[in-house]
């Protein structure tokens, strides 16, 4: 059973196609990223997944139950989309609690929750007088109100300081190890890349890329980044890697050559034997961010 | 509450203390006179006077509590938790519907403590309102006011669900109820007995106001205002139901 699994999804708004033909599957107990550009189509899958939104076709699979019918699934799903939303007049604690009112859910659980996102002491306070990061742990302890078996959150580490991004990268590991699956959405790709076991990447309202993130960082064409000591060897530096077959580029003063970790010991003699000496000479796989960004380009 | 309190001592103030005015202590200048409010039933029309504008603070409240699940963007939060729509949306009326009842409890008592401790400077005999039949009459009141708040804030609801934002859903419920029933139904006398304000006027005072659809008994009026607002509800219930919830 996949926590997420999705056919062909579009959703059309007139002539703007959102989503279009996506497919992925998410597995059960992983931290799934999903990621892509502004307006790629990632809130309007999340909406059409909670069952906000209706698609204009195809199919979908939360917990092995239709996204047709969100009443037998969304009771085992908690989620944050588009940013933290509750009643300003009301206090963090009462907010949690008219939702679990509303879900079935003993309130003895609203405590825990608003210490476990570190809101400890501030649940008595209106909604209206939090911060920003305070909204968004709100936000998150409502979607933990339900004991989840999956963790829906759009960009759950917005307006979180480096301290909080780790207490909610260290908050989604352990569910993660419990057993819940959490699927995310984030612009922060260096935390996509730490904590995501698999990802999904949306571009234009098209899946580009689904499966494990391992896959997709070894699919990236290695670097190798070379240095000369000289500046005015770069452009010999590049003319000699081109003859060799391999492409480069010139970026500031170094030279970003596309060739494999092992070409490193060839790219160093290369270098020696016309006399060039260098400062540098460093394998690089390039990150998420960088991966991502070639993907979209491409798309 | 506190506008509840406000509007309905307002208009058994002026009922007492205008008793005398030439220009009238009701509504459209008319004069209600001691020897009226002295009978059994003149306890409850303070009451059932205040009925138009308990409404409009019923609509206001309906409108607001309803369009702003839209502003506010808890209208997600509220459906990942409970995806049956309609179930929500009874729910919801429901409670606002509480809050009605609460409010024309609070109007009632208002109104009749108001009227007995106005009832001296107005020199109205008050020997008639502590009878069985003043308390029926009182009670009959009580439930015609009541359904004709629920009716406004049916109003304010459906307008909440249709326009998806408390300013606009309140001005023009309250713009139409105020301005435009009154401007139809100067230029065009039939049009009163078909309009919901109008209506939902004569279901709270149990039968035709004087002065205004002489022909409409309240059982045609209740009729005619249920079947209005039922058809409203329904059309913005399955509105709601099937729209896409994108904010």
């Amino acid at each position: 059973m996949s926590a997420i699994s999705v056919s062909g999804l579009t959703k059309r708004y007139g002539d703007l196609v959102a989503v279009n033909g996506a497919t992925f599957e998410v597995p059960l107990g992983t931290i799934c990223g999903f990621v892509g550009p502004n307006g790629s189509g990632k809130t309007t899958t999340i909406r059409v997944l909670l069952s906000l939104i209706e698609p204009t076709s195809g199919s979908g699979q939360i917990l092995d139950e239709p996204i047709s019918h969100p009443e037998r699934y969304l009771s085992k799903v908690g989620a944050m989309i588009e940013g933290p939303a509750f009643y300003p007049a009301l206090s963090g604690a009462e907010n949690l609690k008219v939702l679990a009112t509303l879900g079935g859910y003993s309130h003895d659980r609203v405590p825990e929750l608003i210490d476990l996102v570190g809101l400890s002491g501030r649940g008595g306070d209106k909604y209206k007088t939090y911060s920003l990061g305070m909204k968004q742990r709100l936000g998150i302890a409502a979607a933990l109100l339900p004991n989840p078996k999956l963790l829906i959150l759009d960009e759950p580490t917005n307006g979180l300081d480096p301290a909080g991004i780790q207490e909610i990268r260290d908050l989604l590991s352990n569910l993660a190890k419990q057993g819940v699956t959490v699927f995310v959405s984030s612009h922060l790709l260096s935390e996509i890349e730490m904590i995501s076991e698999y990802l999904v990447m949306l571009s234009k309202g098209e899946v580009i890329f689904f499966g494990k993130t391992i896959d997709l960082l070894h699919r990236s064409r290695p670097i190798i980044v070379a240095r000369p000591a000289s500046a005015s060897d770069l452009i010999k530096l590049k003319n000699l890697v081109d003859a060799a077959g391999h492409p480069a580029v010139i970026d500031g003063d170094l030279l970003r050559v596309y060739a494999g970790e092992d070409w490193s010991a060839d790219l160093n003699r290369l270098a020696f034997e016309n006399n060039i000496l260098l400062r540098q000479l460093t394998p690089v796989r390039p990150n998420l961010e960088e991966t991502f960004f070639e993907m979209t380009e491409e798309n | 509450m506190g506008a509840v309190i406000a509007v309905t001592a307002l208009i058994v103030s002026l009922l007492f203390l205008l008793i005398d005015s030439d220009t009238g202590n009701a509504e459209r200048g008319m004069r209600i006179t001691r020897e009226v409010l002295a009978l059994s039933s003149g306890i409850t029309i303070g009451f059932s006077n205040s009925a138009g504008l308990l409404g409009l603070v019923a609509l206001c409240v309906f409108a607001a509590q309803t369009a702003q699940e839209y502003t506010y963007g808890t209208l997600r939060n509220l459906l990942v938790r409970e995806p049956r729509r309609i179930r929500l949306l009874v729910g919801k009326y429901l409670s606002m519907s509480i809050f009605a009842l609460i409010s024309v409890i609070i109007s009632a008592i208002t109104s009749v403590a108001l009227a007995f401790a106005l009832s001296g400077t107005a020199k109205v005999e008050t020997a008639a309102w502590q009878t069985a039949q003043a308390r029926m009459d009182l009670l009959e009141t009580f439930g015609n006011v009541l359904i004709s708040t629920i009716g406004y804030g049916t109003i304010g609801m459906v307008l909440g669900l249709i326009l998806r934002s408390p300013i606009s859903s309140i001005s023009i419920g309250v713009g139409w109820l105020l301005v435009v029933e009154s401007i139809v139904s100067i230029a065009w006398r039939p049009s009163a007995d078909w309009m919901p304000g109008s209506l939902l006027g004569v279901v709270a005072a149990g039968g035709s106001p004087l002065g205004v659809a002489e022909s409409l008994t309240y059982t045609e009026a209740l009729i005619r205002v249920s079947t209005l607002l039922l058809v409203a509800a329904l059309a913005s219930g399955l509105t709601f139901r099937r729209r896409d919830v994108a904010s």
